[in-house]
């Protein structure tokens, strides 16, 4: 029994190696078709990946990358934590309540649709070219979506659930930490992984409309020089920032809601 | 003395529909008058659908006539009166209803005013689920879980124990189990109990009385009082009482009393 469940973690430990060793090599190989691609068309604005590299050490000890990653970093962290929390609020209270929605659901609808790129301007146009500004309408374009998702998971919680937490007379906080949040984890996980993917595109093109720094400003400024190594010696940091976040925060939340489910 | 005395009637749900005024009115319960002796395990049989869930919930106060909150509008008058001012009900319902993301030890932990090790080690002890303690629910069989969901009814001590067919969907040995489990803490705990279920044999096994109801407006048709020659699951003084019965009256599962 007890050598079966040895054997059972080290294929299962197995199985997990093998698949991060096709991920890697996926993305070996993706590398490698990018520098022959480079090499066999030998074009100046179809950078290799090493010209690439050289460029992002380049930009890197310049000073400026690091900077503007930071940050850009800075301006979707406080925009992402304000438009969850927010945003969350909003779709748990139209889940929850049918009068609620029914007063806020076309508002949402509209909130929705608006273009990102008007929310942007006018945003800039009617408060100014601050960092508020940036912040607010990245935030404003986010809490629609937010919304919508929570509201589906409050919409999917459990009457029966509830039942148990009056019956035996459950205190609210303790129900709302024990019973009623954790069946929105999901509903949150997924709002999370959407909305940081999302809120990464808009703030570079708030930063490119109406901002002296961060990555937006810098990707303009290398537009307009023909700087396609840097274009791309950015994009590469900045999906290293992301991947790490995945790591750090999303995979460990992930595993921790799917205990027991 | 009683340790609960009931007295329903006319309960309805008002489903209010939200954009006129009409009303869609269902009555549930007509009048169900009920008082229940201390320790007494008293079964509530009845065709589906007869209120014999709306009874119960109205007990445990999940139904309650001056909530406006709840979507479903209650109308009616419930009348509770407990031998003492604010009894501990504990409630098993039809499904185990653990919270998934919780271990065994926290699903019960979460129903007791304070964590205490011992009281929640000593009752898994005694459902027979010390080992899995640190398991979650859906990792553990149907009659495991049933098993915990008794747990943590009786770690609060409840003066009064409901039921709602809980043992359903269990086979029958596991059933058995869990219903022996269920006699010897409702005794250890001197529990009072409210038992609904539609399984005569059930009934009889576990009641001191037995009481049938109607369909739905449901009102009480018999009452059928119990001693212990019949506490034996199936027995052959069982089966006699339930030939007996359903001579007299074929239809009494049907919440009829009159032949036709």
């Amino acid at each position: 029994m007890a050598i079966s469940a040895i054997a059972g973690a080290s294929a299962s430990s197995r199985a997990a190696r093998t698949a991060t060793l096709i991920k890697l090599s996926m993305f070996v190989l993706f590398l490698v078709i990018w520098q022959t691609l480079a090499f066999v068309l030998a074009q100046p604005d179809f950078p290799s990946f090493t010209q690439t590299l050289s460029a992002l050490y380049y930009h890197s000890v310049s000073g400026d990358l690091i900077i503007n990653v930071a940050i850009t970093v800075t301006r979707v962290a406080i925009s992402f934590i304000l438009a969850m929390f927010l945003g969350s609020i909003f779709g748990i209270a139209m889940g929850a309540r049918a009068w609620f929605n029914q007063l806020s659901d076309s508002f949402l609808i509209i909130l929705l649709n608006v273009p990102a790129l008007v929310v942007i301007i006018l945003s800039y146009i009617w408060i100014g070219l601050v960092e508020a500004a940036a912040i607010t309408a990245v935030v404003i374009n986010k809490i629609p979506t937010v919304a919508v998702m929570l509201r589906e998971g409050a919409r999917t919680t459990d009457p029966k659930l509830a039942q148990v937490a009056q019956v035996y007379n459950i205190p609210w906080w303790r129900y709302m930490r024990k019973i009623y949040l954790p069946q929105l984890y999901p509903f949150f996980l997924a709002a999370a992984r959407n909305g940081l993917s999302l809120i990464w595109k808009i703030v570079l093109v708030v930063e490119l409309l109406g901002r002296s720094d961060g990555v937006g400003f810098a990707l303009h400024s290398m537009f307009q020089f023909f700087d396609i190594a840097g274009i791309l010696a950015y994009t590469m940091a900045f999906i290293a920032v992301v991947f790490m976040i995945e790591w750090v925060c999303f995979t460990p939340f992930d595993a921790r809601i799917q205990r027991g489910r | 003395m009683s340790a609960l005395s009931i007295h329903i009637n006319q309960l309805a749900y008002n489903a209010q529909n939200e954009n006129s005024s009409t009303k869609a009115s269902e009555r549930i319960i007509a009048d169900i008058a009920l008082d229940i002796k201390p320790n007494e395990c008293v079964c509530i049989v009845g065709p589906s659908g007869c209120g014999k869930t709306t009874l119960l919930n109205a007990v445990a106060g999940i139904i309650n006539t001056q909530n406006d909150d709840v979507n479903d509008h209650v109308s009616g008058n419930i009348m509770l009166q407990f031998a003492t001012p604010s009894p501990t009900i504990g409630y098993i319902f039809q499904e185990p209803r653990l919270m998934p993301w919780l271990t065994l030890y926290e699903n019960i932990a979460l129903v007791m005013p304070k964590d205490d090790p011992v009281k929640i080690t000593a009752i898994l002890d005694a459902v027979g689920l010390a080992a899995q303690a640190n398991s979650y629910p859906n990792h553990l069989s149907g009659g495991m879980q049933r098993r915990a969901s008794i747990a943590r009814a009786f770690v609060i001590e409840p003066l009064i124990l409901l039921l709602d067919e809980p043992f359903v969907s269990l086979d029958a040995p596991t059933a058995m189990q869990c219903r022996e489990l269920l006699i010897s803490l409702a005794k250890l705990h001197k529990t009072t109990i409210i038992f609904v279920t539609h399984d005569l044999n059930e009934a009889l096994y576990l009641g001191d009385r037995v009481v049938f109801l109607s369909p739905s407006p449901a009102h009480i048709i018999h009452e059928l009082a119990l001693n212990n020659v019949y506490k034996a699951y199936d027995s052959a003084a069982q089966t006699n009482l339930k030939n007996e019965l359903f001579k007299r009256f074929p239809k009494i599962l049907e919440g009829q009393l009159s032949q036709n």
